[in-house]
């Protein structure tokens, strides 16, 4: 089986995991006890209002007819209206996602870079000072909850040493850079603006540092023991034994070969790191997917609830996907 | 004739939890151009520990305490950062730059489990490049990818299967990929450890023979690490039984087989099965080699040694000339 067909089989497999995603969804969010809009009310409520309320969101229609409304919205990207403010859901989460992302991004870069460069000092340097130093970092910053590190750095970085903001995402005093993706660096980057791009990075500099420690600990550890057992491999003597330098084969051996189960946590991670972004958004008041399910939560918005777990969801599948095929294209046995 | 090896009283100690195991006792042993010496004996005698220091690449945690190993190199050898004159070399007094140096293109080593000794994520080819710019960056890889075809040719394997990855191939022919990276820098000695174990009988004739073949051609210097015996009368100039890490009998093949002169040689020659007197019962040594933390006073093989004398349990035998030409360490013989 050749790479190509590979991916194509991996994508159609993503469909109907998709649907059953979509389905649960929907379901979970009707089968819990008491009406949806009357619960929006707080059950406080006059049943002339609440019928049109109904009215308005469709909610007057049978259930499978709902549920097709639904799919059929998904599938133009509609994920409905909002039961608070009845404007389309997918315009709130378009302003919204972007800082999301664009705080996933950078917190799983440094979290991956840093986890891993660590891990592998760990495992090189097994059972001395080092290695039981970076382990002590990794089950510390493992264990570490998000907003308390987050408070942390933002005392000592915005308040004590007052290099760096403590909350937003943009200093109000200045236009963020045309909106092109919506994430302010890229869009900085883009347009070749200079000062947005340093502005915008040093808003996301804590957040992401803070997201990404905390993150960082499972990579350390990971990357520490897939190395110690790869690097004890016999194609690792085999390569030491043909004069490699120290350097292709703790990477192009060791590393590379230890790899792939990081990959994977790389996947399952990014589902956490959605979770955590909740933490890390709220704490330095990030407008991001986070702070907006809060919010509908607050609302009881269940139309807003629904379009964000949807999106969630679909975005660890894709994410999902990518590795799996990441996967196959560094282990050529898969491909077989 | 030049002498390419020289090993001088070279003792290998493992530190363990338990205590220390001398897993190479004081073991001197010379190697003329272009033999092949076969170094036989039960698992964990210490002849891969043996083998595998003689490249100072002795797996942890073990540990090479005192003794020389003379390489005889016939031309300078100079890289970025170095020479290394030609004559002879003292490998424990290398740096580890200079080792990488002599490995792979001075030494070979040739490992028992092909199926494990190539990197799975690297294709064939890719193998061959490193080696050969490990020794030398400015081949470039069109070079040592052509080099690489013509080793490949003339090992019996296709050269188109350059692009290939290990798992693509058979036993076999992976241990072919291994002899050929083995010999691509035309090295002057070349280790084989337990080369055919893990093949079946067929190919294991083949790959012997095709080592005899190339030793001609390319004038190795070998040393075939074994347990089996049949292999050794095959291929072996001299071959050196050892026992316990000692050298038990050193002897050229021949006399060696016809007229074994320790009692353990003789043990070992007997339990070898003969196809032709299927109802040969098979001698067995009894009792288990012992344990290397605490071992018995005398000759280590005393316990099991059907000739042991009151001396044997008291006095280490000294490695005396034999009558056969060979050397021998027991108390039966130099004593009028």
């Amino acid at each position: 089986m050749s790479l190509r067909s590979y991916i194509i089989g991996r994508v159609l497999m993503t469909i109907p995991m998709v649907m059953f995603l979509l389905t649960l969804v929907f379901i979970i969010l009707r089968v819990i006890p008491g009406d949806p809009a009357l619960l929006h009310f707080e059950k406080n409520v006059d049943p002339a209002t609440l019928e049109a309320f109904k009215q308005r969101l469709g909610m007057d229609k049978p259930i499978w007819e709902q549920y097709f409304d639904y799919l059929g919205g998904l599938a133009v990207g509609d994920l409905g209206i909002s039961m608070q403010d009845f404007a389309p859901i997918s315009e709130h989460i378009a302003g919204r996602f972007p800082a999301t992302l664009e705080l996933t991004i950078y917190s799983i870069i440094f979290a991956v870079l840093f986890g891993v460069a660590l891990g592998v000092k760990s495992s090189k340097t097994y059972d001395r000072p080092t290695d039981h130093g970076i382990r002590l970092f990794g089950i510390v910053t493992y264990a570490i909850p998000v907003f308390f590190l987050g408070m942390i750095l933002q005392f000592i970085f915005g308040i004590w040493l007052q290099v760096l903001p403590v909350n937003g995402r943009f200093d109000p005093h200045y236009a963020p850079p045309t909106r092109i993706t919506g994430m302010y660096t890229i869009d900085a980057l883009l347009t070749m603006n200079t000062f947005a791009l340093i502005i915008a990075l040093r808003y996301i500099l804590l957040p992401s540092i803070t997201l990404g420690t905390v993150l960082c600990g499972i990579f350390v550890r990971l990357t520490r023991t897939n190395m110690l057992e790869t690097i004890r491999m016999d194609f690792v003597v085999a390569a030491e034994a043909r004069g490699l330098s120290d350097r292709v084969i703790t990477y192009g051996y060791a590393l590379r070969n230890a790899f792939l189960p990081i990959m994977t946590m790389i996947g399952l991670q990014f589902a956490a790191l959605l979770a955590g972004a909740v933490l890390t958004e709220t704490t330095f008041n990030l407008l991001g997917l986070g702070t907006y399910l809060i919010d509908r939560i607050n609302h009881r918005d269940y139309t807003g609830i629904q379009g964000t777990v949807v999106v969630f969801g679909i975005l660890v599948s894709i994410v999902t996907l990518v590795m799996d095929i990441l996967y196959a294209y560094l282990d050529p046995r898969i491909r077989l | 004739m030049v002498d390419v090896l020289r090993i001088k009283d070279l003792i290998v100690e493992y530190t363990t939890q338990r205590g220390t195991a001398r897993a190479v006792d004081r073991v001197s042993l010379t190697l003329g151009e272009n033999r092949t010496l076969g170094l036989a004996g039960e698992s964990g005698c210490g002849k891969s520990t043996l083998g595998r220091s003689l490249m100072k690449l002795v797996p942890y945690p073990g540990k090479i305490v005192s003794g020389d190993i003379i390489l005889n190199i016939d031309h300078d050898i100079t890289w970025k950062k170095g020479t290394i004159k030609k004559g002879d070399v003292s490998i424990l007094e290398l740096n580890d730059d200079q080792l990488r140096m002599i490995r792979g293109s001075e030494i070979a080593y040739i490992f028992q489990d092909p199926m494990t000794s190539l990197n799975p994520m690297l294709s064939i080819g890719k193998h061959f490049i490193q080696i050969q710019q490990a020794h030398d960056p400015t081949i470039e890889d069109e070079q040592a990818l052509e080099r690489a075809k013509e080793v490949l040719e003339s090992l019996g394997i296709l050269a188109e299967r350059v692009d290939d990855y290990p798992h693509q191939f058979s036993g076999g022919m992976r241990q072919r990929v291994m002899i050929g990276l083995g010999l691509v820098l035309r090295p002057r000695l070349l280790i084989a450890d337990e080369p055919t174990t893990s093949l079946d009988v067929i190919v294991e004739a083949q790959i012997l023979e095709e080592m005899a073949e190339l030793k001609e051609k390319f004038n190795l210097t070998m040393i075939l690490i074994t347990h089996n015996l049949g292999v050794l009368a095959q291929t072996a100039d001299d071959v050196a039984i050892m026992y316990t890490g000692r050298l038990a009998e050193l002897a050229p093949t021949e006399a060696l087989f016809e007229n074994p002169q320790h009692p353990y040689t003789e043990a070992l020659l007997q339990s070898v099965p003969d196809v032709t007197k299927p109802d040969k019962k098979l001698a067995w040594i009894p009792g288990a080699p012992p344990d290397l933390v605490n071992p018995p006073d005398g000759c280590m093989f005393n316990p099991r040694c059907p000739f042991a004398m009151d001396i044997c349990k008291q006095e280490e035998p000294p490695l005396i000339q034999s009558d056969t030409g060979g050397l021998v360490a027991c108390h039966l013989y130099g004593r009028s």
